[in-house]
């Protein structure tokens, strides 16, 4: 048998030196945008439920579907909506880019720093300009 | 210098084919991919419909989904986006949830909402659209 058999008691043989644990790092960009994207993925999937709600009460009576879009146009939907554009916004970035990477693309550390910085630029402007055209969306 | 024998008895091909004993493998992770790279397109056509003033209000939304050029896509977009969320969640409770029942409840609890809204939401659309013909 060889060094790397595995012990039948599923114990470490030997003490190995642990790898630092997440919180001792310093926050870089590459682990921010890393973890967002997985945040702004979970927003998304809440926000389904916005676009079933849309759609739903647009099938339905017009009293239903001006009652939906009144509750957009309150506060508090016009943070959800708000937040669901930057998630998009972002997550659709953060995924292109992620998509380079699978195809092996853009993986030297000043790349993945361009990439970065590209991501959070589009985001805003993104997020920025689909705003600012969809404010005439709920008159 | 051995080769990665001495950790089972699988073969290198076998290995390097990666399907696992369940024979799926990556399909998982190729879904995922595969979700993400059509939600590219139907994404930013959506985004960019729903900027047009004509169709903001009750009416004209529902007579821009009563056109096949606009229910089709916005059915793809629907179905697309809900395999993308299922298969996404999937990836996230697998690696923070630990104890294997309740990964096993959360994730296919999450499948089912998202089929269920899913199916929903096509319904609507169909109605809208075949509701509209005149």
């Amino acid at each position: 048998m060889s060094e790397t058999s595995v012990s039948v008691t599923n114990k470490p043989r030997k003490q190995r030196p642990l790898s630092p644990h997440l919180q001792i790092y310093k926050p870089q960009l590459t682990t921010i945008l890393s973890i967002s994207h997985r945040v702004s993925g979970i927003l998304l999937t809440l926000g389904l439920v916005l676009f079933t709600g849309w759609i739903v009460t647009l099938a339905g009576p017009q009293d239903s579907f001006d009652a939906f879009q009144a509750f957009l146009g309150s506060i508090g939907g016009q943070i959800l909506l708000f937040g669901c554009l930057s998630a998009l916004c972002f997550h659709t970035a953060t995924g292109v880019r992620h998509l380079f990477w699978d195809a092996g693309v853009g993986y030297s550390i000043p790349a993945t720093y361009r990439s970065g910085y590209a991501v959070l630029g589009f985001s805003v402007l993104a997020t920025a300009v689909v705003w600012i055209l969809g404010m005439n969306w709920l008159s | 210098m051995m080769s990665g024998h001495e950790k089972g008895l699988r073969t290198p091909l076998k290995r390097v084919r990666g399907l696992g004993s369940a024979k799926e493998g990556v399909s998982h992770w190729w879904q995922t991919r595969l979700t993400s790279i059509a939600l590219v397109p139907l994404t930013l056509w959506f985004v960019v419909s729903c900027l047009g003033i004509e169709h903001t209000d009750y009416t004209g939304a529902r007579l821009w989904i009563a056109s096949p050029l606009h229910a089709l896509p916005l059915i793809l977009l629907t179905v697309i986006m809900f395999m993308h969320a299922a298969s996404g969640m999937q990836a996230v409770f697998e690696d923070y949830i630990h104890k294997e029942g309740r990964k096993l409840l959360v994730i296919y609890t999450v499948k089912a909402l998202c089929f269920g809204l899913c199916a929903v939401s096509v319904f609507a659309i169909l109605r809208i659209a075949f509701g509209n013909q005149s």
